[in-house]
């Protein structure tokens, strides 16, 4: 088991280090930074002069050898940078945003797996009849509403309903715990409806292909109650495959956060992301995309990790 | 030798037209092909179709409610929405498909070629593609559009295309490589190379053909993802940018303000895009059960 978890720790390296190359050489593809956006953004007239004075500051002159070195000897020290934009670390950009993102990434998942189990379990065992039409339907249409359009119907909803909205700042869970959920369920129910509608056809495909396993019919053969067959013999092996893509869609909650954010204007994680994409906040852009790739990768890990614990087969081989 | 002696060759089972089989199996993949069928139609003649100027502005009819003269109600603008709508499938369509078709292209050679070749080409493309594989799907097409920025031919603009093309590359060449990885032991492969074959040739000429199955799935599904990326690329204002009339784009901005006044402006749009892309995803999950006889029962 160690031996499996070093292997994968050491192969996460790769991977990191390659995103770490691609994002910085994708970046700079194509002339024009920060420093325009910055001056010139209002249409201002800034002299060409003080433009190469702001790049120099920032060290955008310098050889782009030179800016890749420092990027990845930032990387090996941890260091993420100063953003192009505020002059603040990234880190700490990110770390006052992380909390409220976070939270609804969590909150999200609850809703999401909560719903997916009894969804994807039922459209399976009532295979063929209008029920299982029904979830797919309701999967699909979670694969297929955007959030954030969803979002705003769940605002719409609330304002015909009860003349309220969600209010525009954020109220810590700490603070008030009652309103910080009120809050911040919505957001999380836009975004979990569709991590809900993976989980559940994932849930619904790998039970069909359970339920035609031999053991089931043995299960059956010996006369063990239905129920128990479905609970202990069936979902059980598969709930299995239904980790991963719960764990990879929490890592790539993120997606839905970008626009969802938007929407509740909530200043997360995802308004930071698409505020330095349009603003060129190159530094900004790296530091998020390292972030989001580590956790992406930390997530498969203890995924694989999970999985091995449950599943001795694939510890051994 | 007597002709005759053969037996005469049993009669075979009357072939129904494959149109009609997918119909009888898979009743609401059919119905989602028509929604797909009239959205084209409205893309495609959005000219004749649309009883508006998409761009007309009209400050008589500011946020007009639903009418017999503005089926959709009317923008901040006094734009007419149905017609916005109509010209925004095109919008749609036109982004959906190009980038569907160059990601899926891609990542299917990719994943054949990895196959195929196996050994140290199979490993780099593989790293490739799980170092791709990291970003979530929105999050790779805002890095492409930071890195790339506008860049419009024919009113389009391409690098949104690609923007929207390149996330789809590495999870088509999973699967393609998945399905490759099988057919390379074929028989049939290892007599293309002992006649001599060049490399190119048997990808191209072989094995593709025979991994045409996921890659159509694969290149369906993925319109339906790359019409909700562009929606959601123009949403944030980094997708296609007035005044080309696009779903994603007319709920952006102070679309949100009209919450209460007008929240036609909201609804139709979403729906829109909701309905175009539940259609794609549809079809291709009904062309998957279709095409695969193991889901068959």
């Amino acid at each position: 088991m160690l031996r499996y978890t070093l292997n994968r720790v050491l192969l996460m390296i790769p991977t990191l280090i390659g995103v770490a190359v691609l994002v910085f050489f994708m970046l700079r593809v194509i002339p024009g930074d920060v420093v325009e956006v910055k001056l010139r953004g209002d249409g201002g007239a800034v002299s060409q002069e003080t433009i190469e004075m702001e790049r120099h500051r920032l060290g955008l002159d310098k050889p782009l050898i030179y800016q890749f070195k420092d990027w990845m000897v930032g990387l090996a020290t941890l260091d993420l940078g100063t953003s192009m934009w505020t002059d603040r670390p990234v880190t700490e950009e990110i770390a006052i945003r992380l909390e409220l993102s976070l939270q609804v990434a969590i909150m999200a998942s609850f809703i999401a797996v909560l719903l997916a189990v009894p969804l994807g379990t039922t459209a399976a065992l009532m295979r063929g009849t209008w029920i299982d039409y029904a979830v797919r339907i309701i999967t699909i249409g979670g694969l297929s509403i955007p959030s954030f359009w969803f979002g705003m119907l769940i605002m719409i909803t609330l304002l015909y309903l009860f003349n309220w909205l969600p209010p525009i700042t954020f109220t810590p869970i700490y603070v008030d715990p009652l309103a910080n959920l009120a809050q911040l369920v919505w957001p999380a129910l836009a975004v979990g409806y569709r991590y809900c509608a993976v989980v559940a056809r994932m849930i619904r495909s790998s039970l069909l292909e359970v339920l035609n396993e031999d053991y089931i019919r043995t299960a059956r053969a010996k006369g063990v109650y239905e129920k128990l067959v479905i609970s202990r013999h069936a979902l059980r092996n598969a709930l299995l495959p239904a980790i991963t893509v719960i764990g990879i869609e929490f890592a790539f909650l993120i997606g839905g956060l970008v626009v969802t954010e938007q929407v509740f204007n909530l200043n997360g994680i995802g308004m930071l992301f698409v505020q330095s994409v349009s603003r060129n906040d190159f530094t900004l852009i790296q530091g998020m995309v390292m972030l989001i790739a580590a956790f992406y990768v930390a997530i498969n890990l203890v995924v694989d990790l999970l999985y091995a614990v449950f599943d001795p087969r694939i510890r051994y081989t | 030798m007597s002709v005759a002696a053969l037996p005469s060759a049993p009669t075979l089972p009357r072939r129904r037209s494959v149109v009609i089989d997918f119909m009888r199996q898979q009743p609401l993949g059919a119905i989602s092909f028509v929604v797909i069928v009239v959205m084209m139609f409205a893309g495609v003649f959005s000219r004749l179709v649309a009883p508006y100027d998409p761009l007309d502005i009209d400050f008589a009819s500011i946020l007009g409610p639903p009418s017999w003269e503005h089926w959709g109600g009317t923008d901040a603008f006094g734009r007419d929405i149905f017609s916005r709508i109509i010209w925004g499938s095109r919008t749609a369509l036109v982004i959906g498909f190009t980038s569907s078709l160059l990601g899926s292209s891609i990542g299917a050679i990719l994943g054949i070629t990895s196959a195929y070749f196996g050994g140290r080409i199979d490993d780099w493309i593989q790293r490739f593609v799980d170092i791709l594989l990291a970003f979530p799907i929105i999050v790779l097409a805002l890095v492409v559009v930071a890195a790339l920025r506008k860049f419009v031919i024919g009113g389009i603009d391409v690098n949104l295309i690609y923007a929207i093309a390149i996330p789809i590359i590495p999870r088509v060449a999973r699967v393609v490589r998945a399905a490759a990885l099988s057919i390379r032991t074929m028989p049939y492969v290892d007599a293309a190379r002992a006649a001599g074959y060049s490399n190119s040739r048997i990808i191209f000429r072989h094995m593709a053909p025979n991994v045409v199955a996921p890659y159509l799935i694969m290149f369906t599904a993925f319109i339906a993802q790359a019409i909700l990326l562009e929606a959601s690329l123009s949403f944030l204002g980094l997708g296609v940018t007035e005044p080309t009339p696009a779903w994603g784009l007319m709920l952006s901005g102070n679309a949100a303000d009209f919450y209460r006044e007008a929240p036609w402006m909201i609804l139709f749009p979403g729906a829109a895009i909701s309905l175009a892309v539940f259609a794609f995803n549809f079809f291709g999950d009904s062309l998957r059960d279709w095409l695969d006889p193991r889901l068959r029962s």
